[in-house]
């Protein structure tokens, strides 16, 4: 309960942070905006704004400070707008309609989707090939474990450009990159947790004459669980981003990367922002199913937590 | 098609090498452990270069590793101001101030029970995050050049390093607090000396996920818009112009600079954690 408090505190500070910030960053073109309406501004004329600072301006015109949070296109929007285009472009428009965010969100769900899946799947079966195969292990590791160090998303670009040249294009390309980036965190996760039944258990399966293949269903899943969910939630993040990214490289006309990218060539500061949003409450109920998943799997283990 | 064959012979003999080194009885010896991999990977490459050529792989879809090596060569200063425009001044620029940004912060945080505790949800949560989503942001407020590309950075590590701080922190025990407590010390001194020392651990986690996070950030910002030069703005162009092995050898750089950046940091980890028991293995 007290945690909750304490959440929602830091919440609250960070709304009121963003709102302060939003004065010094917007003053310039609100006052632009009331010169020309004709109100009278210190100082008076945009050259000399342009070199004055900021918070200068603030407090030399402080009738300007409540517009700052409503401009058209502001440097930085206020919360409040993005939550109100967040709410406009979820819920008033028509899931079919160009213009929602749901519609775009679930271009790139079930792209991100799709590659997760394939990525999971063929972590998991790689890690169990390395689990019971020495030969992979002391081959296929050390290369697990090194590409997690570099910015493989940099190949994105080159898969999307390679995939239209042979013919493939919309979901696939996209969630082939999806699928790479969760792809090497749960190799690595998995054999993680593959190997974490410690010697008794092993020798204690051994006594009761278990065959590898018992070994495996009955103790070594059963106790990858853990590591396979933590290392799950790091990929569905790095899928999500991965379809992201694979959208801008081609100007993909749907989903969320699209709308940042149309965003940022229009000037559409509120758009950016609450395709920025989407995407962050996307991956956030993304990765709570997967906490929830986790929570009742382990429960039905007889796990307490 | 002799050269496919070859490729496959070339595998078979690669995997039949290996599985005697790992099998064999000096399996656990470093040499091995070595070998085994670099093996690994030497076969793959030139499957790669035997399967390209065999098959006549045009260069827009997969060039060979012998094109792209070829590449790399000869463009060394294109790659070189690439590497310094994107690495040394957006990744490592962004890097430095984001880390010693969360750092700081973390201190200030953990001296109130109530912050840490708000704020340990919050930063968890954005950590997760796609948080590259702020670079057209950042690009329209901090213009095209590396400063955007750097303040990417700083918003992309800051969080990861923030939690893994502030958890760092907590990691002195009642104990050893308390023994810097009767030997009077102060709260600087038993930061300095207790509880920094303790939290390296955990620190130098959260820069080892941060080398990699930032070389992402600076790479994709310049995706959203840069200067004619730097890693991300070349491959996006290359990509455009079809020339793929231009591509794969910023890629090679990226990959380059990404193990060499993590390797800094694990043997700075290395010289001092040294006493933590994950480094005395």
């Amino acid at each position: 309960m007290k945690s909750v408090l304490a959440v929602l505190t830091v919440v609250a500070g960070i709304i009121g942070i963003w709102y302060l910030a939003c004065v010094p960053m917007n003053i310039k073109g609100v006052l632009d905006a009331a010169e020309r309406a004709g109100t009278e501004v210190v100082p008076a004329t945009a050259r000399e704004r342009r070199d004055a600072s900021a918070l200068g301006l603030v407090a030399n015109n402080s009738f300007a400070i409540s517009s700052t949070w409503s401009v058209d296109r502001p440097r930085l929007p206020a919360p409040h707008q993005v939550a109100v285009e967040l709410w406009q472009t979820t819920v008033e428009k028509k899931i079919t309609s160009k213009r929602s965010l749901i519609y775009h969100a679930q271009v790139t769900l079930s792209a991100t989707l799709f590659g997760f899946a394939l990525g999971t799947g063929l972590g998991i079966l790689l890690a169990v090939g390395i689990v019971h195969s020495r030969v992979m292990d002391m081959s296929v590791m050390p290369w697990a474990i090194v590409s997690q160090t570099i910015p493989i998303i940099a190949l994105a670009p080159m898969i999307i450009v390679v995939l239209y040249s042979i013919g493939v294009q919309g979901l696939l390309p996209k969630a082939i990159i999806a699928a790479y980036l969760s792809f090497f965190p749960v190799v690595v996760g998995m054999v993680k947790g593959l190997r974490s039944p410690d010697h008794m258990q092993l020798d204690l399966m051994r006594t009761y004459g278990a065959t590898g293949g018992q070994v495996f269903w009955k103790l070594r899943l059963p106790s990858s669980m853990p590591y396979l969910f933590a290392s799950l939630k790091i990929g569905i993040a790095a899928s999500l981003v991965g379809a992201i990214v694979g959208e801008l490289p081609t100007g993909a006309v749907a989903g969320l990367g699209a709308r940042l990218l149309a965003g940022s060539y229009y000037g559409q500061t509120v758009q950016i922002w609450s395709a920025l949003f989407g995407a962050a409450i996307l991956a956030g109920l993304l990765v709570a199913l997967l906490g929830l998943i986790e929570r009742l799997l382990l429960r039905r283990m007889g796990v307490r937590t | 098609m002799a050269l496919v064959v070859l490729a496959l012979l070339v595998w078979a003999a690669g995997w039949w090498v290996n599985a005697r080194l790992a099998n064999g009885q000096h399996a656990h010896s470093r040499a091995v452990g070595l070998a085994v991999p670099a093996i690994f990977g030497l076969t793959l490459l030139l499957m790669w270069e035997l399967l390209v050529r065999g098959l006549q792989v045009p260069m827009v879809i997969l060039p060979a590793p012998s094109l792209i090596a070829a590449r790399f060569a000869g463009s060394l200063p294109i790659l070189w101001q690439d590497f310094s425009q994107t690495i040394l001044k957006g990744a490592l620029g962004g890097y430095l101030i984001g880390c010693c940004a969360a750092v700081l912060i973390a201190i200030l945080v953990d001296r109130s029970d109530f912050l840490r505790r708000g704020l340990l949800p919050v930063g968890n949560f954005v950590a997760a995050l796609p948080i590259v989503g702020t670079a057209p942001i950042l690009v329209m407020w901090f213009g095209f050049d590396w400063h955007s590309k750097a303040a990417v950075v700083v918003v992309m590590v800051f969080f990861p390093m923030l939690v893994n701080t502030v958890a760092g922190l907590r990691e002195a025990t009642e104990m050893q607090r308390d023994l810097m407590h009767t030997y009077a010390a102060s709260y600087w001194q038993a930061l300095l000396k207790l509880r920094l020392p303790a939290a390296l651990p955990f620190i130098f986690n959260g820069l080892k996920i941060s080398t990699t996070l930032a070389l992402v950030g600076a790479i994709v910002a310049e995706f959203f818009g840069s200067p004619t030069v730097g890693m991300g703005f070349r491959i996006s162009t290359s990509v455009g112009q079809l020339a793929l092995d231009m591509v794969w050898a910023e890629i090679v750089v990226a990959a380059l600079a990404g193990s060499l950046f993590y390797g800094l940091i694990a043997l700075m980890e290395a010289s001092l954690t040294f006493w933590h028991p994950s480094q005395r293995g």
